[in-house]
């Protein structure tokens, strides 16, 4: 569609949103990632049944670790839309680097920094 | 199996907050099957670990390794190498493998990182409950195969109690009267007339009440 | 007659008669006082006074303690022993205690969990049950021994009871239960508080059935309700307890600064009924914060005055 989504968005496809681990999400923060969203299909029409149920419960177990060590669950969320809503996904893409720039870097990024220098 | 849960994050921040470098030690056995303290689970609270020091400004060393069991000498001896490396160990283990690798290592501060719970089992995922208390003397030929000791809260052996309301415990409706379900499975198993004998007192001994306890086998002692 | 204990209520129960107990909570301090005065409140018209054992699991001066200030006041007192608090040892040795000071009637309990009290975070005993401790208490007597066969010198006399809720469930086994009390050495049972008369009237039926009437001493247990709403928390939040719709009904519709004497006249009603059914050998009054009623519901019934006995 040629849709326009932020440039600071690094996608990362998968065959279900049911293969995203809690490791993966929390491994990326601890890399210095700002946010991780997971975009999974609409409930209810998950290919493999209950992919997508399993990744919403993985996010929230992200936000609330991420909530107790002081990093901040909101950085942690997920999206479901049907595959063909392009549009939606744009959407999506743009308020999620809305809510980012809000919250500011991860401050893990910056506790790297500091140790490096 | 023994079911396990995960001790609160910040309570073992508290713990190793002032360690430099740490082991996180996972077993493969219950606490796996309980999702409390397996391979996934060390990575998941030494991702979260690291995430917060660094935060704090601090970087702390934080290893991963999950051995097969931390109740047997000969899988805690894999970590021989390496065990004094570290100013603490945070096993994951239930609370037998966070003692016996102390016992092995007795010059590491070993920390627990789940709290152990009791043995039970997997009722579903997510869900596990009490079966057993190990009162060393196994009464369940005579309760239709169902415990009063570890599912009545008020271990009464000649049940149930006036609490007892719709097959709930009084303590809560989540908990089984368990008498209840020692009257259902008498019935079931067409031994109704079991419930009129008197249940005769237990002897205690062989439980917690008589101290730590030990099975001793001869016949496989070499 | 043949009596087993120097019991003023085996003594009135065995002799056919009525008995009439009633309830003495005793209170959240040391003071003997507040033990008294419900004493003397009550005496004159029960033939006994049980004393409750930290009920709910709420901590209070002793039972023990309690029934022997009773004793010394010159009236009866029942012992009421939980097993939740105490082991073998400990319960062994207060019998003996409660023996030292001639109490002559015990009635044996599991006692609420502690979940329900101010202590939610204390271990529970349960070293022995209900059943077991009634066991206990009639090995004590019968056969002058302890639990491990020792002799005891001057072995407990006491009237050993037990409490039987009608109306918990399963239903199907509360007769069976009953007779398991029996058979453990239960002389009297002190039931749960009766509303629903119907059901209460059925239990006692099938325990007719089997003749366990004639083997135990069956005393109605009644409480009079003070409020509606007092109706409705016993109806809702106790569990084993059957209070029909239509009593709540008859509470409703009751104006509310009448609503006490209407609670009165539903026990009154319900102990006449009572009187009349084969196997009910008396009536448990539990007044619980209300003990200045008892007179006034005894003589109501018909139960006044107490028969003396020597």
């Amino acid at each position: 569609m040629r849709l326009k989504y932020p440039s600071s968005i690094k996608i990362i496809r998968v065959p279900c949103t049911g293969k995203v681990d809690l490791l993966h999400v929390l491994r990326a923060f601890e890399k210095g990632a700002d946010g991780v969203y997971v975009v999974g299909c609409e409930e209810g029409s998950c290919q493999y049944t209950k992919g997508n149920f399993r990744a919403r419960k993985r996010i929230e177990q992200a936000q609330n670790i991420l909530d107790t060590i002081g990093i901040g669950g909101e950085r942690a969320q997920m999206y479901n839309l049907s595959s063909g809503e392009g549009t939606r996904f744009a959407q999506f893409a743009i308020e999620m680097e809305e809510r980012i720039q809000k919250l500011g870097p991860n401050p893990i990024k910056l506790a790297h920094n500091k140790s490096a220098a | 199996m023994i079911v396990a849960d995960k001790k609160p994050i910040q309570e073992i921040i508290e713990t190793v907050k002032h360690c430099e470098k740490i082991l996180v030690l996972g077993c493969n056995e219950c606490v796996t099957v309980c999702e409390a303290g397996g391979k996934k689970e060390v990575g998941i609270l030494s991702s979260a670990l690291r995430m917060y020091f660094l935060n704090q400004g601090k970087e702390m060393k934080i290893d991963e390794i999950t051995l097969e069991r931390q109740c047997d000498h000969e899988y805690l001896d894999e970590i021989r190498d390496v065990a004094d490396q570290y100013d603490a160990i945070v096993s994951l283990a239930c609370g037998v493998g966070v003692q016996f690798t102390a016992e092995k290592y007795p010059s590491m501060p070993v920390y627990p990182g789940v709290n152990t719970c009791f043995l039970g089992a997997t009722e579903k995922r997510g869900l596990w409950t009490e079966r057993c208390q190990a009162c060393g003397s196994c009464i369940l030929a005579t309760t239709g195969g169902i415990c009063p000791v570890s599912r009545c809260a008020k271990r009464v052996m000649n049940g149930p109690c006036g609490g007892s309301s719709k097959g709930k415990c009084e303590i809560s409706k989540d908990v089984d009267c368990a008498w209840q379900l020692i009257i259902d499975r008498l019935k079931a198993i067409g031994r109704l007339e079991d419930y009129e004998k008197v249940q005769p007192i237990k002897d205690w001994s062989t439980d917690r009440a008589g101290g730590p306890r030990r099975v001793v086998r001869e016949d496989v002692q070499l | 007659m043949n009596v087993k204990t120097p019991s003023k209520l085996e003594k009135i129960l065995r002799s056919g008669q009525l008995a009439v107990t009633s309830e003495c909570g005793p209170p959240r301090g040391s003071d003997p006082e507040e033990v008294v005065k419900k004493a003397k409140l009550i005496g004159d018209c029960v033939d006994a006074i049980n004393v409750t054992d930290n009920q709910t699991s709420v901590v209070r001066m002793s039972s023990l303690a309690a029934c022997i200030r009773i004793k010394l006041l010159g009236y009866e007192p029942v012992l009421q022993m939980v097993t939740r608090d105490r082991n073998r040892i400990a319960l062994q040795s207060d019998i003996l205690g409660a023996a030292s000071f001639d109490i002559h009637n015990l009635l044996c309990l599991s006692g609420d969990h502690q979940s329900f009290g101010d202590n939610k975070q204390g271990q529970n005993v349960h070293d022995l049950d209900s059943m077991q401790l009634v066991q206990t208490v009639r090995h004590m007597r019968d056969e002058g021994k302890f639990l491990n066969g020792d002799e005891i010198k001057r072995p407990p006399q006491m009237f050993v009871g037990a409490a039987a809720n009608p109306f918990a469930d399963p239903f199907e086994i509360r007769v069976p239960r009953l007779a398991k009390k029996i058979a453990c050495g239960a002389e009297f049972i002190q039931t749960q508080c009766i509303y629903n008369l119907d059901r209460f009237e059925e239990w006692m039926k099938l325990a007719r059935d089997r003749g366990l009437h004639e083997k135990v001493f069956i005393m109605a247990g009644m409480t009079p309700l003070k409020s509606v709403g007092m109706a409705r928390y016993m109806k809702n939040r106790v569990p084993g307890m059957d209070v029909p719709d239509d009593v709540v009904k008859r509470m409703a519709d009751t104006p509310k600064e009448k609503q006490a004497e209407e609670g009165i006249n539903i026990c009154i009603e319900a102990i006449e009924r009572l009187k009349s059914v084969e196997g009910v050998s008396g009536f448990h009054i539990m007044a619980i914060e209300w003990e200045e009623k008892v007179p006034e519901i005894v003589k109501r019934a018909g139960l006044y005055p107490r028969p003396k006995v020597d």
